[in-house]
């Protein structure tokens, strides 16, 4: 390739753009140090002398948003959700993909309708249907999940199934497998890295949604958007500095899991994006 | 093996659709009952016909004006989003070395959610204003370019990856032929890179307009619709029209059934779009 411009100046430029590219994430974690009358006054400043507070603002932060609790929350909901969704709607997709029926067909369509809808359709009535089913608590919203994950998950499933072919699974038939057996022996182990992509897609949903349990449970339980919501309380009174350090705080499990599951993670995102 | 599938219904398919019954098509189904009638509570509910409907645009002008600013914003993000992310994808495709860390750094913003990136902007945001006196809730146009500024900051590196993985798809056979027929650079990108990467294109342009359209958690984050109303998008107005009074419930319904069709549209359009280029292939 002939290049007209040196790589220096592109390189000067790329690390100007990383540069502001990281810099939010880098002023919330030098103002999470400071005081919490410095900081919307002067955000761009270091800590100094007067101003350094060390870990002050996260044990403020922590205690007033009982944010290991959210922590927690956030966790169980999202694993569990995210298991549930991998485990039925694959179920759902091999079946109604290889059981030709009209019944079939309107539901995988009704799958693939609910992924254009968006959220605000359905939120209120959706949230009073959980309050009369008691699905109002961390176990029930996982079923809510569940729901509300299956439109891109049956979508993503269904299209990898149909390029499967049917000779495997007939071959598994001829040798006396139920299709219980078949699914989990020989289907399953074919869909995995349809299933990674679809697991990083809902995990980065159901780990950052807010108004979804905020609705459904935000009133008793806080996850860590909530908790981070909560604390912005009435103006005034807010506390920037344990703001900022629970801000801090969300994002770091968020730059562990991407710093370890990097090249999934692209790449899943890609191939959701392309085929969703 | 379709007998032997039929009797396995209740084990393979009720679980999934239970839920999706529960948490989807229920609710979405009772919505648009509903939204044709007054209700505080779903068991009250009264018909009133398209009275709804009519309150969602007469009653006050807060949807309108949400709709024209959504309409604005979705526009600048789409076209600044795909534009940085283009150039940027250029770029990391020179074969360059190192790109890898760039093109880690720029996708990193996608994965923080909403809320969050809501407050890391509103401090940065305010924090310049304060220099000229002011605060992003002084005037709609700070908060107009602050969400602008922020859904560039989350999209653009998800949007680059896309246009990477499509650049890196193109056959490289044709621009070596082009070159070596004495096309220019500009020439090879707008005479064949451009148009093979159509399909990318609409990808990302839809991924965006949807994404912007539809935004809620970084509008209630940053700005919360202040000032007064102004800067408030099409699901804000929504969420508040609900929960922010009673006895609007039936008007947020409405105005719900609305952004749906907008949303469908939308949708639809870019499945035609898509159809019609594999026909064309």
């Amino acid at each position: 390739m002939t290049q007209k411009k040196s790589p220096l100046f592109l390189y000067i430029i790329l690390t100007v753009t990383a540069i502001l590219f990281i810099f939010p994430v880098i002023i919330i974690l030098v103002n999470s140090f400071k005081s919490q009358f410095y900081i919307s006054d002067q955000p761009f400043r270091l800590p100094d002398a007067d101003t350094f507070v060390k870990f002050e603002n996260y044990i403020n932060g922590i205690r007033k948003t009982d944010f290991l609790r959210a922590f927690f929350y956030s966790l169980i909901i999202t694993v569990f959700s995210v298991a549930g969704i991998l485990f039925f709607t694959s179920m759902t997709a091999w079946y109604i993909t290889r059981y030709k029926s009209r019944t079939s067909a309107l539901l995988y369509y009704m799958f693939v309708f609910s992924m254009i809808v968006p959220f605000q359709m359905v939120m209120f009535t959706m949230s009073k249907m959980a309050n009369i089913l008691h699905l109002d608590n961390p176990v029930g919203i996982i079923i809510i999940y569940i729901g509300f994950g299956s439109g891109l998950s049956v979508f993503m499933f269904s299209g990898f199934i149909k390029s499967i072919p049917l000779e495997i699974e007939e071959a598994a038939v001829i040798d006396g497998c139920t299709p219980i057996r078949i699914f989990f022996s020989v289907i399953m182990p074919i869909l995995r890295p349809t299933a990674v992509t679809i697991a990083i897609l809902n995990t980065m949903w159901i780990w950052n949604d807010y108004l979804l349990p905020y609705l459904v449970i935000g009133n008793k339980y806080r996850t860590i958007p909530i908790a981070v919501q909560y604390l912005q309380g009435g103006y005034g009174s807010r506390d920037m500095g344990a703001l900022m350090a629970m801000l801090v705080l969300s994002v770091i499990p968020i730059i562990i899991f991407y710093t370890a599951l990097q090249k999934h993670i692209i790449e899943g995102i890609v191939s959701g994006a392309v085929k969703g | 093996m379709q007998k032997n599938l039929k009797k396995y219904f209740p084990v393979f398919v009720l679980p999934a659709l239970i839920a999706f019954l529960i948490s989807f098509l229920i609710p979405f189904l009772m919505g648009i009952y509903l939204s044709f009638t007054e209700f505080t509570t779903v068991s009250d509910a009264r018909w009133t016909g398209f009275s709804n409907y009519i309150r969602a645009f007469t009653g006050n002008s807060d949807f309108l004006n949400a709709l024209i600013f959504t309409a604005k914003f979705t526009v600048v993000s789409v076209i600044s989003i795909n534009l940085l992310a283009f150039i940027l994808a250029l770029t990391l495709t020179r074969k360059l070395k190192g790109t890898n860390i760039f093109r880690t750094i720029f996708f990193m913003p996608n994965l923080i959610g909403g809320i969050v990136l809501g407050y890391i902007w509103q401090l940065i945001i305010n924090g310049v204003l304060l220099r000229f006196g002011v605060d992003i809730t002084f005037d709609a146009k700070y908060g107009f370019w602050g969400l602008v500024i922020l859904m560039n900051w989350q999209m653009i590196g998800y949007m680059m990856v896309i246009y990477i993985a499509g650049i890196q798809n193109l056959p490289a056979d044709i621009t070596e032929a082009a070159r070596i027929d004495g096309a220019s650079d500009s020439q090879i990108l707008t005479r064949i890179t451009l148009p093979l990467l159509m399909p990318s294109v609409t990808i990302c342009t839809f991924l965006t307009l949807t994404n912007s359209f539809k935004l809620f958690d970084q509008n209630l984050a940053l700005t919360g619709g202040a000032p007064g109303k102004e800067t408030q998008m099409l699901a804000l107005d929504i969420y508040n029209t609900f929960y922010g009074r009673v006895g609007y419930e039936g008007t947020g319904q409405a105005k719900a059934v609305i952004f749906f069709i907008l949303a469908a549209i939308i949708a639809g359009t870019q499945l035609l779009i898509t159809k019609r280029r594999e026909f064309e292939q």
